[in-house]
């Protein structure tokens, strides 16, 4: 089983939002929303502050609180990569995955269904990376299979310092971030 | 200092949750009075009541069908995608509180109706006399009917817990990740059902218990309250700050002075003068302790959604 995710390293991200474009126009993200989003934390006192820039998404938690609210099966486990998706003909747009979501990575889409990142599975399955990865000019994603013990993701993991986002709400989110 | 800035803009999610409007509230709080209801229509027939001609059994199931069928259409007027609306019952997702919520709805109408036809209006009866069938069944030994009673309590208590266990279940929003949430939400059913049946009931001795019983249910409530908000205060840091929320914060004003005092305390010394006489009984502290009970569940549900793992207040 391979297990999908990204190792985004923070120290190169700028926040051009070039993934946010991106996104928007490979998947027709509806006006006024998006699936992926810039964030800014910045941390400590003056003059010691830390800061880090991060692209952010759906996590595709591997126990993902969303998929087990789901009353009718639509938010689910892919058989590729156990991404995260939302079954459009099956969303009766109850809104349980949103409220189950600790990274509010959900929304209603105007046509009723929730939406959210996809992971852009449709090219995926095409061997291609997820248009977000795939535009941004400082290489800082890389798109993988933490399942492959020889992948650049895991190596990435295993040479450098990283976190994930809210590990403590238990989803086992499979993005990570490098800092 | 820690500051987090999100280019994020999405309807409804930023900058705070806002999925569930009037809908749900109305919903819970309906199904939370059906569940009341329920239990107390049970308890009734359980005690062997059903021999009182004007036994608040026979019409509460009446009323119990008529407040479901509204919260029911409330929740379908919440959802985004109405059309798809028969998928819930494609499938039994056992992980979903809404879905188990969706199939016990399915059982608990039959049941009413069964309760129902414990006593069927004279004129069907004479054009169907077959729905005189089940009356005669339970009606001709005092065990059938004294189980129906807890079957029908069983269920009650089943749709005032998934009520609850709904939002609990959805541990992303601080202050419903509580495992007493269901509790409060069962008792809140129970004392706004039994005020109702207070006001509505034609027994005087079934007026006169309920008067009793919802006092100890208040009593009972505002126990559960400090018990959620002591449970939260000593939990994690941000679902201690989502108890601040109500304590202290942009809902203490609706949870002190609606829930709290309106809706609990001030009635329940009503109640109690006039449980011991000292005033007549009126419909004033019933009508408060059920209207507290619906702003329970809109404080509940607004100020969840409020609630975030990222923030602190
Ligand atoms: S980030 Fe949210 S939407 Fe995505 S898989 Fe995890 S819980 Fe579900
Ligand atoms: S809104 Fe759709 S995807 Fe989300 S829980 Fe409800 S049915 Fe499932």
């Amino acid at each position: 089983m391979a297990r999908y995710g990204m190792v985004i390293d923070t120290l190169k991200c700028v926040g051009c939002q070039d993934c946010v474009i991106a996104c928007e126009a490979e998947n027709s993200v509806p006006e006024g929303f998006c699936r992926d989003w810039i964030t800014t934390e910045a941390k400590g006192t003056f003059p010691t502050i830390q800061m880090e820039i991060r692209t952010e998404r759906c996590n595709h938690c591997t126990d993902a609180p969303c998929v087990s609210a789901c009353p009718t099966g639509a938010s689910h486990y892919h058989d590729i990569g156990g991404v995260v998706l939302v079954n459009h003909d099956e969303c009766i747009g109850c809104k349980a995955c949103i409220a189950s979501c600790p990274y509010d990575a959900r929304f209603v889409h105007p046509e009723g269904y929730v939406d959210k990142c996809t992971f852009c599975i449709h090219r995926v399955e095409k061997g291609q990376d997820p248009a977000c990865v795939s535009v941004c000019p400082t290489y800082c994603m890389t798109f993988g299979d933490f399942d492959d013990p020889g992948s650049e993701v895991n190596k990435l993991l295993n040479s450098r310092r990283y976190h994930s986002l809210l590990p403590e709400a238990g989803t086992k989110p499979n993005i990570y971030y490098l800092t | 200092m820690n500051e987090i800035t999100s280019t994020r803009h999405n309807h409804l999610i930023d900058p705070s949750l806002q999925i569930w409007n009037w809908e749900i509230p109305v919903y819970l709080f309906l199904g939370g009075m059906v569940a009341g209801m329920m239990l107390i229509a049970g308890y009734f027939l359980f005690k062997g009541r059903e021999n009182e001609e004007n036994c608040s059994c026979f019409y509460l199931p009446y009323i119990s069908f008529v407040l479901l069928s509204l919260g029911m259409l409330a929740l379908f007027l919440d959802l985004e995608h109405k059309l798809y609306v028969w998928r819930l019952y494609t499938t039994f997702e056992i992980s979903s509180a809404m879905s188990w919520g969706s199939w016990i709805l399915v059982l608990v109408y039959p049941m009413l109706i069964v309760n129902i036809l414990l006593k069927p209006p004279a004129a069907v009866v004479e054009k169907f006399p077959i729905l005189n069938k089940p009356k005669e069944y339970f009606f001709s030994n005092p065990m059938r009917i004294k189980s129906f009673g807890v079957l029908t309590m069983f269920f009650g208590a089943g749709i005032g817990l998934y009520t609850g266990v709904l939002l609990s279940s959805l541990g992303a929003r601080p202050l419903w990740s509580s495992s007493i949430l269901w509790m409060l939400f069962l008792v809140s059913g129970l004392s706004g059902a039994a005020a109702f049946v207070h006001v509505i009931a034609k027994n005087v001795y079934e007026r006169e218990l309920l008067a009793k019983a919802d006092n100890a249910f208040l009593i009972i409530e505002l126990f559960v309250i400090a018990l959620f908000i002591v449970g939260l205060k000593t939990a994690t840091e941000v679902q201690a700050s989502a108890a601040d929320l109500l304590l202290t914060g942009d809902y203490a004003a609706s949870f002190w002075v609606f829930v709290i005092g309106l809706g609990i305390v001030i009635p329940f010394i009503i109640q109690i003068l006039a449980v011991n006489h000292k005033i007549k009984h009126t419909p004033i502290a019933p009508l408060m302790v059920i209207l507290g009970g619906l702003v329970l569940r809109f404080v509940i549900v607004s100020a969840g959604q409020f609630s975030h793992w990222f923030r602190t207040y």
